[in-house]
């Protein structure tokens, strides 16, 4: 059993395996179901973020107040246009990741990952990702258990809740967990899906969660394209084979302790940060008429 | 859930203890947006509550702290109501609760409430039927899609759905805890949790039994009948 990301990857290395057959067989233990009712599970998640990841891309959803009504289409055209400073692929993974923002904030259905505010990241970088190098359903699947593994570390070891520890917890996490996944997709050692990991934490860390109007959608839809992409240069930063000293755990860790040293109007609560600017006071009114 | 201490730069877990946390809790809940609390938590929350009433043909929701402050633009409203109609919280039909609700002629109004020490995102909600009040209760969405009910009809209770429950009311007297456990024992079932609450002695009382297992309704009956059990629900989500 792993209870930290040093154990996972002791673990997948000692046997030689992959980190998602590490999380598969502990998950066979602690739900007391068989292999094929986990990769079952999984598949019904990824159906759903499959979906959630596509359906906003070809038409504006409604969202309350309209703030990120058309948000993901219109990226996504861009990334079609041929003039982009990213190219076809950044930009598709920015319009996947907004579209699951959209369809959450339209009252669609999504699968959090870790969050519903969060629920872009992993999806768009690890379809996109799967899509890039030709890889079969399965291969996406067995990324996304790998990526929930690391998941679930940080859940048990500290947060995942906005409330609790700002946008680093919610979007940084969703934002490593598809780092890790990434660079299994890209053929990275298990060592490297750490590394990626803490690469995408370390990016992020020390940001507010300052939702506008307290609604999930300003800054996070936003969060959820620009962690993407943040998912995908921590995953070619360890790629590149250059080593990073300190250990998973320990960002984690830190993340934590920064997520308890912010004050409580960085934390959800809509007080500070963009949800404090005049700006986003007037969007308030607007939508709950005070 | 088990927090660990951080010494030396290692995490110091016993080693061999279950991993605490189900990746399904990572991935997921499949719900409807926007929020794991402020939507799918009270979709949760009131589908919880309706399994405590009858039959009712109006319902009154009390918002309380951010329910009150922020419901509206994350739709707690219709999963409040989508949630005691049954609906679960990862059905579409949650954006359409207004309507259905009025085609299945149940009445609704939301009010803002203060309820003193509660959760900041917590709802009473009140069943009635023909006028008449069923049933009142008090919960909250703490978070991810988890919930707590903590009052019913004024009774300190707690109880999260999670696994199949028993709630019961019943005199505050000798014998009666005794009946509740031998009818559950006789019928093969496992208690998980058990909590007995009461307002003041030899009063009315209540009782949430939380199990493993499906309770067939022929158990079920037997622990109702008896003079001092007053009425047994079951709640399975």
């Amino acid at each position: 059993m792993y209870h930290s990301c040093r154990q996972l990857l002791e673990m997948a290395e000692t046997r030689n395996v992959p980190i998602h057959e590490i999380v598969i067989e502990n998950e066979m233990k602690h739900s007391d179901m068989s292999r094929a009712e986990v990769m079952e599970h999984m598949k019904e998640r990824y159906g759903i973020m499959f979906a959630s990841a596509e359906k906003a891309l070809d038409q504006p959803l409604p969202t309350e107040g309209s703030l990120i009504t058309g948000i993901a289409s219109n990226q996504y055209r861009h990334s079609q246009s041929g003039a982009t400073l990213c190219g076809r692929f950044i930009n598709t993974v920015m319009a996947r990741a907004l579209s699951c923002s959209e369809v959450n904030a339209s009252m669609g259905k999504i699968c959090a990952m870790p969050t519903a505010g969060s629920c872009g990241i992993v999806p768009a970088v690890l379809i996109s990702v799967g899509e890039k190098y030709e890889k079969t359903q399965e291969d996406v699947i067995n990324a996304l258990i790998t990526a929930t593994g690391l998941g679930a570390v940080v859940v048990e070891n500290a947060t995942v809740a906005g409330s609790e520890g700002g946008c680093q917890a919610e979007c940084g996490v969703a934002a490593g967990m598809a780092a890790a996944g990434a660079v299994e997709l890209s053929g990275g050692t298990p060592a490297m899906s750490m590394e990626a990991f803490s690469l995408a934490l370390i990016n992020i860390m020390g940001l507010v969660c300052d939702p506008v109007a307290g609604l999930v959608q300003i800054p996070c839809a936003q969060r959820n394209a620009s962690q993407a992409v943040n998912a995908l240069l921590s995953a070619d930063l360890a790629l590149g084979g250059s080593k990073f000293p300190i250990p998973t755990d320990e960002v984690i860790d830190a993340m934590y302790k920064v997520g308890k040293l912010l004050p409580v109007q960085l934390r959800e609560t809509a007080m500070g940060g963009i949800a404090a600017t005049e700006t986003a006071k007037r969007i308030t009114d607007k939508i709950f008429g005070h | 859930m088990v927090w660990s201490l951080f010494i030396d730069g290692k995490f110091d877990k016993g080693q061999g203890i279950d991993m605490g946390v189900s990746i399904f809790q990572v991935a997921g809940p499949i719900m409807i947006g926007p929020s794991s609390s402020h939507t799918a938590g009270a979709a949760r929350l009131g589908r919880i509550a309706a399994k405590l009433a009858d039959d009712f043909d109006f319902v009154s929701f009390g918002l309380h702290g951010s329910f009150a402050k922020t419901g509206k633009g994350h739709g707690t409203d219709k999963a409040l109501l989508a949630g005691v109609m049954g609906i679960r919280e990862d059905d579409e039909a949650i954006s359409n609760a207004y309507a259905i609700a009025d085609a299945a002629k149940i009445g609704y109004e939301f009010h803002d409430v203060d309820l003193p020490g509660a959760h900041e995102n917590s709802v009473r909600i009140a069943f009635y039927k023909n006028d008449g009040l069923l049933c009142l209760v008090d919960g909250s969405s703490l978070g991810g899609g988890e919930v707590r009910i903590s009052r019913i009809d004024g009774y300190e209770v707690e109880l999260s759905g999670n696994l199949p429950t028993i709630f019961v009311r019943q005199q505050d007297k000798r014998g009666v805890i005794s009946h509740i456990t031998t009818v559950l024992a006789d019928g093969g079932i496992n208690i998980a949790t058990m909590k007995v609450s009461r307002k003041n002695r030899s009063e009315e009382a209540t009782c949430v039994i939380e199990v493993d297992d499906v309770i067939e309704e022929e158990i079920l009956n037997k622990m109702e009948n008896n003079p001092n059990i007053y009425a047994v629900k079951f709640i399975k989500l």
